[in-house]
This record gives structure tokens, sequence and C-alpha cells, in this order.
């Protein structure tokens, strides 16, 4: 800002020039600039501000509220010696692998399949769209009764003769991601589903002439054709999926709560807690913090993609 | 788009494409072909897995205790009774108060409204001023609220509490609707942009010629013109803002839960033995809104959802 205004009072003649220069940053769109505050003052306090903040207090000692000295790393390599926050960091590694891959594969294997041409489509897709209108607290919920272990799926195929039958995901330590893996499939297939359905759909029919001419079985143009044309909706589709999936909390809070014991505790849920509940504020921002790195982490290769590669080509 | 179709290396020629000379007319096909009737069972068997939940929440609803206990998630009600459902809106326990939730209800509908009217018209202002009134630094600070988007909620949480603090409103429903129409921002700018954008440049030189000023342009030009968008923000915002539960639980204070902490609630009290017909009553209750405004926009939803996806 500073070089700008040495640069442009050089370029005016003395004063004449430094007026033009306060002219031309304050009142030359004034209506436009007093419209777009909202939006500056929120990029400037909440999006840089508070993340500055939240950054800056982590290295802080604050317990109860956020004060306190500076104090390095220290919250760092206790978070790191916390089992409860390395459980849930394993734990969203786990689940959003799984959840990343499944999404993708069936999003795409259902839109491959819903663009055969054929019938019922529009019921098809309200069915599998249905779930995505739902919050996450709904739909933890639904899915808490149908695995409730004694009277939901593994009560009534007992009941029904399957003594054999068992379903306890929700109690069990080690099924439990899963559990939460098959609730948030259904909430979330559909919305890759249909991203994939429109981006199939953009692609140009000639190419599948093309195709069909040379003999090219279908599933072969779908994988070497096909599935590279698709590459900017898959980069969407993983980019949204994967920032969703870093803040994984209220399916969580809806469908096990952490449990059992803390098998399906989650990053968000550790900083919840220690900000609202444990009152020890610089803990909370620490783990906030590492989200914050992790999300740095998924954007900075796509934004690369995105733009590095749009700027190269033009 | 060209016309010029671009073939990834390795394509094959042009030339090939020209079937219209193929001597064979397309054949009739019989309607049950192998291949049919895989796809179709396929896409049965995923209906049923996304079916199967509403189906399980709405018999539970309208099922008595006992026959839960019974044990049959399958199974019909024998006896449908509307009590659960009575129940679940009147007198379920939310925590230490037991109104049911319908206070719940109006708090959401308190928080839907105002916000999603706000953060639709500052982002319809601002992607209007960012396409025919561009300032310096306008680009800037698009980009940085579009890469804001991506910050977890987690990150800026704590900060935003301080500031709704010190505002005076932190426990106050307008705490909550201050901050959706924060996080509605990035998204919606962005939908506007890109659809103001695409109407004729034309539209807004000739109005300037004729001296419309900024506001002037926007109300009797812009606005008119942009219902489609509209539509598709607000069932983005309606929907999104009635399904938080982070921000209400953390913002609205214990008085002015919205509907979905109020539903977890009831459901997740550790108090009596869970009436699981109430839960489910209650859980279809919650998910009504989103759930109308879903199958009435049809098509529309899809766009909404598809349009909000196009990020950056």
């Amino acid at each position: 800002m500073a070089d700008l205004a040495v640069q442009q009072a050089r370029k005016g003649r003395a004063a004449g020039g430094v007026s033009r220069f306060l002219h031309n940053t304050f009142v030359r769109n004034l209506s436009a600039k007093i419209a777009a505050a909202p939006m500056i003052a929120t990029v400037l306090v909440v999006f840089i501000g508070c993340t500055i903040w939240t950054v800056w207090y982590s290295f802080t000692n604050s317990r109860l509220l956020p004060t306190g000295d500076f104090v390095g790393f220290q919250q760092y390599e206790r978070l790191f010696a916390t089992a409860r926050w390395n459980v849930s960091v394993w734990n969203l590694v786990i689940y959003g692998a799984f959840s990343l891959v499944f999404t993708m594969v069936f999003g795409f294997l259902l839109a491959v399949l819903m663009d055969q041409k054929i019938r019922f489509e529009n019921v098809f897709r309200t069915i599998m769209l249905y779930p995505f209108a739902l919050s996450f607290i709904v739909t933890g919920l639904v899915w808490q009764w149908i695995m409730n272990p004694t009277l939901g799926l593994q009560g009534t195929m007992r009941n029904l003769g399957w003594t054999g039958f068992s379903f306890d995901w929700l109690n069990n330590p080690r099924m439990v991601l899963f559990a939460l893996l098959i609730a948030g499939l259904w909430q979330g297939v559909g919305f890759v589903m249909v991203l994939m359905l429109a981006g199939l759909r953009g692609i140009d029919g000639e190419i599948w002439k093309a195709a069909r001419v040379d003999g090219i079985p279908t599933w072969r143009t779908y994988l070497s054709i096909v599935l590279p044309m698709m590459r900017g909706v898959f980069v969407t589709a993983v980019v949204l999926v994967g920032s969703g999936i870093v803040r994984l909390y209220d399916l969580v809070v809806a469908l096990t709560d952490g449990g059992p014991g803390i098998a399906s505790e989650v990053p968000a849920k550790y900083v919840y807690n220690y900000m609202f509940g444990a009152g020890n504020i610089a803990q909370g921002l620490a783990a906030s913090t590492m989200m914050l790195l992790t999300v740095v982490i998924i954007i900075i290769p796509w934004a690369y993609l995105e733009f590095g590669g749009r700027g190269r080509r033009s | 788009m060209s016309d010029t179709v671009t073939m990834p290396a390795g394509a094959p020629p042009a030339r090939h494409t020209s079937t219209s000379s193929d001597p064979r007319g397309p054949r009739p096909k019989p309607f049950f072909t192998p291949k049919k009737i895989v796809i179709y069972s396929i896409l049965l068997f995923a209906s049923l897995y996304f079916l199967f939940p509403l189906y399980v929440m709405i018999t539970t609803s309208f099922k008595t205790m006992p026959e839960i206990r019974w044990g049959n998630i399958f199974a019909p009600p024998i006896e449908p009774t509307g009590e659960a459902w009575h129940k679940a809106w009147f007198s379920a326990c939310t925590g230490l108060t037991c109104n049911g939730l319908n206070p719940g209800f109006w708090n959401s509908v308190q928080i839907t409204i105002p916000s999603t009217i706000v953060s639709i018209f500052i982002a319809a202002v601002n992607g209007y001023a960012l396409v025919n009134w561009k300032f310096k630094g306008s680009e800037l600070f698009f980009a940085v609220l579009v890469f804001g988007s991506f910050i977890p909620y987690q990150v800026m949480l704590y900060p935003l509490v301080m500031l709704t603090r010190e505002m005076g409103i932190f426990g106050s429903l307008w705490a909550v609707i201050l901050v959706h129409s924060i996080f509605g921002m990035p998204i919606l700018t962005l939908l506007f942009r890109n659809y103001f954008a695409a109407l004729p440049v034309e539209l807004f030189k000739a109005s300037r010629v004729d001296g419309a000023g900024f506001w002037r342009i926007f109300f009797e030009i812009m606005l008119p013109m942009s219902l489609p968008i509209f539509v598709v923000a607000m069932i983005l915002q309606v929907t999104g803002i009635w399904n938080d539960f982070l921000f209400g639980v953390v913002f609205a204070g214990t008085q002015n839960y919205p509907m979905t902490v109020q539903l977890n609630n009831i459901v997740n009290s550790a108090q009596g033995s869970p009436e699981y017909n109430v839960n489910m009553a209650a859980t279809i209750l919650t998910g009504l809104v989103p759930l109308f405004i879903y199958f009435v926009s049809g098509r529309l939803f899809v766009r909404g959802i598809a349009a909000g996806a196009v990020k950056g």
C-alpha cells in the first residue's frame, strides 16, 4: 500500500497527484466500496484476523481466558502427547481415506449407471440425493437407531431366527468408524453422484461415437478417455468432500459421541471440548491450528493445479 | 464451448466420426437386455440403502413402545398412533425443560429467515460490485474470501465468540444470525458474481449512459433479471442454516437452541429409558423443512448444489 502511494505521488505533479490518489482510493466508485464493505470487513476481521489470532494464542498457556504467557510449542508438545488427540487424528485419517475413496468410486459408478438412458432417472436421482438435504444430526440419529444392538437391525435379524447375526458396530471399538462411514456415505454419495453426472453430461457425444467406431470397449472409453476429461469435476469433488471430512463433527456427536471410550473421537470434537468444556483454550487453539494446517495442505496443491495451470495455458 | 472437440492424445482421428454412412439403421432394442437388467438391479439395490432409513424412521415413529420392544424394525406399525409425534412436538425433554421441539422450531425459523435474507442481499450486492464496479483490490479480497471458506470453522470459532461477546450479542439469536451471514458469504458471492458476469454488459453500459447510478442499476436492472439465481441461493442457505448444529450450540445460548441442537438433546439425554418412537418422530420433524424444500424445488436443488460446488 505504502509503495503504491509513493509511486502514485511521484507520477503525479506534487500536491495535485496526492489528492488525485486519495480521490482514486476512496471516492471513486464510492457506492461500490460501501456495498463491498461487509465483504471487506469479513475478510479482514474474520478470515484473516481470527485465523491469525487463533494461531498466535495457540502459543500461549491461556486456560479459561485467552490471556497468558508465550510458551512456544508447549501446547503442541502436549497435544501430540495426548492419547485422545492421537486417536482422533488417526480416526480421521482412516475415516477420511475410506470416505474419500468410497464416495468417489460409488458416486462415479452410480453416475455412469444413471447416464445409460435409463427410465425413471428422476426417481432414482431423488432417492439418492434426498439424504443430502438432511442435517448430519438427523443422519446420525437415524443410523444410531438402525444400529441399536438390541432393537435395531441386529435384534430384528436375531428375532427372525438368524441368531448368529451380528451388527454391533456402535459398541465395537474396532468397527465404530465403519458405522460412521455407512452413515456418512448415505448422506454424501448422492451429492458426488450429481456432480459426476453433470460432468458426464458435459462430455461431447462425438467422443463416444468416435470411440465406438474405433471399437474401443465401453469400460476402456470410460477409463482412458472420459475419466481424464472429467479431471476438473473430480478435483472439485475431492476438495469439497475433503474439506468436509476435516470438519467432521455433527455426525460423530449424533451417532457415537466419540464412543465407545474414545474409539470414534475426531479432531473437531477435541477442539470443541478443550475450548468450551475443559477450559483449556490454548490447547483447543493448538488443535484447531493443526486442522488449519491440514486444510492448507489439501488446498495448496488444488489451487496450484487450478490457478497455476490456468495461468500457464493462457 | 467451441465447436471443435479437443481430443486427448491417442484419440482416434476425426474422419472416423462420420457414422452417418453406416449401412445399418439403429436396431430396435428389446427392453430386457441383460445389460439393462444388471443396471436396474444395481440401481434398485442402491435405492434400498438410501430409502431404508426413511422407512425405519417413519414406521418407528408411528409405533408404540411395547411394539418397538417386540423388536422388528422392518415391520410396519400394527396399530399406528400419532402419540409419539405429539410428545416430540409438545412435551419431550430437551435438557432441563420439557416443552418438546416446538420452541426449537421457532428458534430455527427466527435464525433462518434473517440469516438467509441478509446473507443473500450482501452477497448479491458484492457479486454485482465485483463484476461491474471493480476497484483496486476487489479481486484480491474476493480471492481471500473464497479461500477463507475452506478454513475449518473451528479455527475461527473462539475469536468469534470473543467478538460477539464484545458486541454484547453472544448467547442470543443475533450472534447466530451474524455468524451464518458471515460464513454464507463466500459461496453466495461466487454464485452471484458468476451470474452477473454472464449477463450482457451492454445492459449495464446503456443504463450508465442514461445516468443511472450504482444502486439504481442494481435494483432496477440487475435484480429483476436474477430471480433464478436468487431461488438457488435461497435453497442453499435455508437448507444449510436449518441443518447447522455447531454455530447453534456455541452461539445461541441455552434458551435459543435451534431445532437440531434440541433434537440431539432429546435423543442423547441420559435420563430414563429412551423412547425410540418419540426420538424418530422428532428426527423426522427436524428434517421436514429441508426435505420439503428439496422435494418442492426438485431440479433447482440439484442446480443449487452444482452451482455451490463450482468454487474457485
